[in-house]
């Protein structure tokens, strides 16, 4: 784990960039520079990564892991890490994330739809097939854990896969490509409602 | 979920957009942000110093004082901050806790004061960093040793006055300083012990010779004498025994005990030789039981607190010792083996087996090197001088550990043993400050009434009346005041010069039989013998009590001519406030005695007559010989003083 210190661009730029203003750039500033904060009965095995200035997926993984603590968040966490991480880089910066955010809390349904395309493309090739949207919802599913009602069945995420294929592949070839998920999505009330669900988040 | 990730939150929620494209049903309502504020900086004001933080930081742990509303209660409205009276220093960590999600425990803080801080603000030790975890623990166990140590000598030294004679005895076992008879058992014994032991060492001394034999040891040449002495010892320590085993408390415990049990080996053999015949068969064994007459020397343990600090400090490291015997053990069995097949080939050489080399291990490694067995060979000499290195390390490693252990149980020991002796002196200090705080409220009391009267009675005041009491000290003292009047008693002082028992007045009879006697007194007194005179400010005492309820100490007048009833006073008080004295000065009027019974006769009921303090005083009819409000003819003319202090009295006395 490289100590890279890294130091954020200005204010300025940001609240340009972003539609986020001064003060709740610096709210997010303080909370990605502190790290998560593990309870204190738990002994701390990762180090605190964030006063460097980057978020690494370790740091995901872990603050998935308190969000979600009886099921087990790490896969899912690897492939929004992933997605926030557009430069490959292995660390997200706060510029990264700060545009993610962003996107998913003030922008438009056209964004938002095409972040989360780019989540479910987890090979990043532009189209979305079976294995890789079967591997989401497997992740999505693990984070509720075992104890669940009705339990987890073994194939629950491939049915929930097919269902998802049925609504979003158009042209029934086995892949999802960007329009048909924009234009399927944009169908569906449901989705739309959805989207606009966490809008006043900060 | 730990309240610590509450900054992330926005961030899991809106990533959880992902998940909407895949979900099937319609997704709940998300909760509305009412009390949407903005973060804002708190400034904390703690003792003066300043600490800002943002609200958000301290609502990471809502269950403590500063995350609730509890911090509420803080809140000074004109300074817009939170005010607590408590430590910077330890408010210094328990913010960062806040801040890091760490609560740390600095060296140089108190435990108490500590533990005392992370109550008030709510937070349990119990998340104390790893990294300050031990420490913490550990003074935390000293301390309650400490404490425990405090009460068991506090309940040794506590007279508990329904002890059974073999309670009285058992204690008097353990603690020979609590009584001089345990004292002299406890030396007679100690003496006894030793007489034991030079006994048994004498015994084998030569003892010069006799004509026509060849020496002998003394214990032969002076057998009758040794064996009276010996027989002698027995008693004493077998007597000691049963006495010990009747007073103990838990007989079984007490027989199972290590110190019974040496009691038990040392006197053995004595009743062993005794019951034995002198047959050539069993005197071998006898003579072998003799050795553990050298047992007795053990029982010095219960006189000696260190030797019983090094058996204690011996059990206590049993593990390093069987470590170090276990590692000595190998080495040795090592070590000769090898020293064995080395010397093998030289002739006449002493290391005729393994278990013979052994003997020369076990003294090269400890470096005693007897010199009885060397090795002649080179590499017997080559691994002779490696065993002696190798032995050097082995003893020298275990052998910190056990001093420390001693050093620590011994200077625990110490440490009780003077927070004992300073306890006294200490409880003996507290006391007087506690008994000096209640003679000031008695004291004041006096000042204070004199005070309202003299204001009452429109006479120019006097500071040096009393010392200028305190707020809190005078609504104390009025505290107690009230108390006197709710129950009616009135604070009984300790002072053998003044104490007079006498009733209240109050509205109802007296059936006080003292009261009785002292009217008796009272019609041939006449003159005010003034066999005390300190001035009023050093006696602040008042005895009275009320009606016809004794207190428990009474104390004796050292004057027989003792005054004073009440109504003598109220005589005297009419008096003097008709004759209109002057300012009296209670720091320099020398009262007399009676006079000063005279203030302690004043009536517990404060009454707001002062200013017809001369006409209503209430006096029990039955008492009063002379008319009420008649001024006696009793004429100051003895005293001069006592129309100055009189007058004291009179204010006092019409309250």
């Amino acid at each position: 784990m490289t100590m890279v210190c890294h130091r954020p661009e200005g204010l300025e730029q940001l609240e340009a960039q972003t539609n986020f203003t001064k003060r709740e750039l610096q709210v997010l500033y303080r909370g990605f520079k502190n790290g998560p904060h593990t309870p204190p009965c738990v002994s701390l095995s990762f180090p605190q990564e964030c006063p460097s200035g980057v978020v690494n997926e370790e740091t995901f993984k872990q603050i998935y892991a308190q969000f979600f603590p009886h099921g087990d968040a790490s896969t899912y966490a690897h492939y929004l890490f992933n997605a926030f991480d557009t430069t490959q880089t292995g660390s997200v910066k706060f510029e990264d994330f700060v545009t993610a955010l962003s996107i998913l809390l003030r922008g438009t349904v056209h964004e938002k739809l095409r972040w989360t395309f780019n989540l479910y493309d987890i090979n990043k090739d532009g189209y979305i097939n079976k294995e890789e949207m079967i591997d989401i919802v497997k992740a999505i599913y693990d984070m509720m854990g075992k104890y669940t009602y009705p339990v987890l069945r073994e194939d629950t995420p491939r049915q929930h896969v097919d269902v998802f294929f049925q609504k979003m592949d158009k042209n029934k070839d086995g892949i999802v490509t960007l329009d048909e998920f924009l234009e399927s999505c944009q169908e569906d009330d449901n989705i739309m409602r959805s989207l606009q669900l966490f809008q006043n988040v900060m | 979920m730990a309240a610590g990730v509450a900054a992330w939150l926005p961030f899991a929620r809106a990533a959880a957009i992902g998940w909407m494209p895949v979900a099937n049903c319609p997704m709940p309502l998300a909760p509305a942000d009412k009390n949407k504020r903005q973060d804002e900086l708190i400034v904390l004001n703690v003792s003066g110093r300043r600490f800002q933080t943002w609200r958000t930081t301290l609502e990471r742990y809502p269950d403590t004082l500063l995350g609730s509303t509890e911090k509420e209660f803080f809140f000074n409205e004109d300074t817009k901050e939170y005010f607590f009276d408590r430590d910077p220093e330890v408010f210094r960590c328990v913010l960062n806790f806040y801040r890091t999600g760490k609560l740390h425990y600095p060296r140089y803080e108190c435990i108490s004061a500590y533990d005392d801080e992370l109550a008030f603000y709510g937070i349990l030790p119990e998340i104390i960093g790893d990294c300050c975890y031990e420490e913490y623990k550990d003074r935390k166990r000293e301390n309650a040793e400490r404490l425990m140590d405090d009460n068991d000598s506090e309940n040794n030294q506590e007279s508990m006055p329904s002890l059974s004679f073999r309670q009285t005895m058992w204690r008097a076992f353990e603690n020979p300083h609590t009584s001089t008879l345990a004292l002299v058992f406890y030396y007679v014994t100690g003496f006894f012990i030793a007489v034991s032991v030079i006994t048994n060492v004498v015994e084998t001394v030569p003892c010069g010779t006799v004509p026509g034999s060849k020496e002998l040891p003394c214990g032969e040449r002076y057998s009758v004498a040794f064996f009276c002495l010996d027989t002698a010892c027995v008693m004493i320590f077998t007597v000691e025994y049963l006495l010990r085993l009747f007073a103990a408390p838990s007989r079984y415990r007490f027989i199972r005990s290590v110190m019974s049990i040496i009691d038990v080996v040392a006197i053995m053999p004595y009743y062993i030789g005794l019951v034995m015949t002198d047959n050539e068969d069993v005197s071998g064994a006898f003579v072998t039981l003799r050795v553990f007459r050298v047992f007795r020397i053990f029982k010095f343990s219960r006189h000696s607190q260190g030797l019983r600090i090094l058996g204690y400090t011996l059990k206590s490291c049993a593990s390093e010792l069987g470590f170090l015997l276990f590692s000595l053990t190998m080495a040795i069995i090592i070590f000769a083996t090898v020293m064995f097949y080395a010397e093998k080939g030289s002739s006449a050489s002493k290391f005729t087996s393994i278990p013979a080399s052994f003997w020369y291990t076990i003294v090269t490694m400890t470096t005693l090197g007897y010199g009885d067995m060397v090795p002649k060979t080179i590499a017997g000499k080559i691994f002779g001088s490696i065993c002696s290195l190798s032995g050097v390390l082995v003893i020298a490693l275990p052998v910190p550990v056990i001093v420390s252990n001693f050093s620590r149980i011994y200077h625990q020991n110490q440490r009780a043993d003077k927070r004992r002796a300073q306890k006294k002196a200490r409880l003996a200090r507290i006391r007087v400050a506690k008994t000096g705080s209640s003679n000031a409220y008695l004291h004041s009391k006096r000042n204070g009434l004199l005070n309202e009267a003299l204001e009452l009675a429109g006479t120019p005041e006097e500071e040096h009346m009393g010392k200028t009491t305190s707020l809190i000290e005078s609504q104390h003292h009025h505290l107690l005041h009230c108390l006197e009047k709710t129950t009616g008693l009135s604070y009984l002082v300790d002072d053998p010069l003044l104490s007079v028992r006498t009733s209240t007045i109050k509205n109802h009879e007296f059936i006080d039989e003292q009261m009785f006697e002292q009217n008796c007194m009272e019609s041939s007194m006449q003159n005010y013998p003034s066999t005390r005179s300190p001035s009023l400010s050093s006696h602040p005492g008042l005895t009275t009590t009320c009606c016809s309820r004794r207190s428990k100490k009474t104390t004796h007048l050292p004057s027989s001519n003792l005054p004073a009833t009440r109504l003598r006073s109220m005589q005297e008080l009419s008096t003097i406030h008709i004759q209109g004295s002057e300012q009296p000065s209670l720091t320099t009027s020398r009262s007399s005695l009676n006079l000063k019974a005279d203030d302690g006769l004043r009536p517990n009921c404060k009454t707001s007559q002062i200013t017809t303090a001369i006409i209503s005083i209430p006096t029990p009819p039955a008492l009063t010989p002379e008319g009420e409000s008649r001024p006696p003819p009793a004429s100051p003319g003895p005293n001069t003083n006592i129309p100055s202090i009189a007058s004291n009295v009179v204010k006092v006395s019409a309250l």
